[in-house]
């Protein structure tokens, strides 16, 4: 397959634990015509499920008559998701490193999201601008490119 | 839309769970629910079986942190066994094998609870 060296891709998905799978298929689709090998690829789109999980129930608290949009912007060796929402306000510096012992037992994984997509990731950064929230993962290519 | 699927099944003293498909915040709720009903029934020694399961994300791990502590102060375990190693990866930058017995076997975690 040839592979694509620029990308500009997006799509509006609905406020929806069901739109996963779409939102996962997407994002795979590009990143393995931008050239990732498929570990990576399986990684780039675990980071972007866990953003638009946090999306889906914490911006907009589970109610599903909302949108949100995944921007897929690739060139050079760079591939960029950004997760925009027009939901609650999120604020990641006051999520901590999870302690996966502590949580043991808790009906709750809060922060496991957040700490797996830095870890997949090279690049997470959060941005809120006035009635917009925005989340921008990165990943760059490790291998030099084969067109 | 991608499916997911979880089946029960009794082996002597414990009871296997086999996972199908894709584990996430869609369906963690369909799983949430099995363990639930394990545990109601005071079923405390569970095998998780991962063989067939595609994907898993943050969702999915978190029922099994959920039920853990529950299970062992009944004396009982989730050991986890048949990992792909795409799923394996996920557990194991969480560091969930310093937590979980994660064995490449169901059978050999079955002989754990069944020497018991």
């Amino acid at each position: 397959m040839k592979r694509v060296d620029k990308i500009e891709n997006k799509r509006i998905f609905k406020s929806t634990t069901t739109a996963l799978s779409d939102v996962r298929q997407f994002v795979e689709e590009n990143a393995v015509s931008f050239g990732f090998e498929e570990k990576e690829v399986s990684e780039i789109t675990l980071a972007v499920d866990e953003a638009c999980t946090n999306v889906i129930k914490h911006a907009y608290k589970g109610d599903p008559n909302f949108e949100f949009e995944v921007r897929i912007i690739a060139g050079g060796i760079e591939f960029q998701v950004v997760v925009r929402d027009w939901g609650a306000s999120f604020k990641p510096e006051e999520v901590p490193v999870p302690n996966i012992k502590g949580k043991i037992g808790r009906h709750k994984a809060g922060g496991l999201g957040i700490f797996l997509m830095r870890k997949l990731m090279d690049t997470v950064e959060y941005q809120g601008k006035e009635a917009v929230n925005e989340v921008r993962l990165v990943r760059y290519l490790k291998n030099e490119p084969k067109s | 839309m991608n499916e997911f699927k979880v089946l029960t099944r009794d082996s002597g003293n414990a009871v296997v769970m086999e996972l199908h498909g894709f584990l996430d915040a869609h369906t963690a709720p369909d799983l949430e629910k099995t363990f639930a009903e394990l545990i109601g029934k005071g079923k405390y020694n569970i095998v998780v079986n991962f063989d067939a399961l595609n994907y898993i994300s943050s969702a999915g791990l978190g029922v099994f942190m959920a039920y853990i502590d529950e299970v062992r102060s009944n004396h009982g375990d989730i050991k986890l066994a048949n990992m792909q190693q795409k799923v394996f990866n996920v557990f194991d930058l969480l560091g969930f094998p310093f937590l979980y017995e994660i064995y490449k076997d169901q059978e050999e975690a079955l002989k754990k609870f069944n020497s018991q």
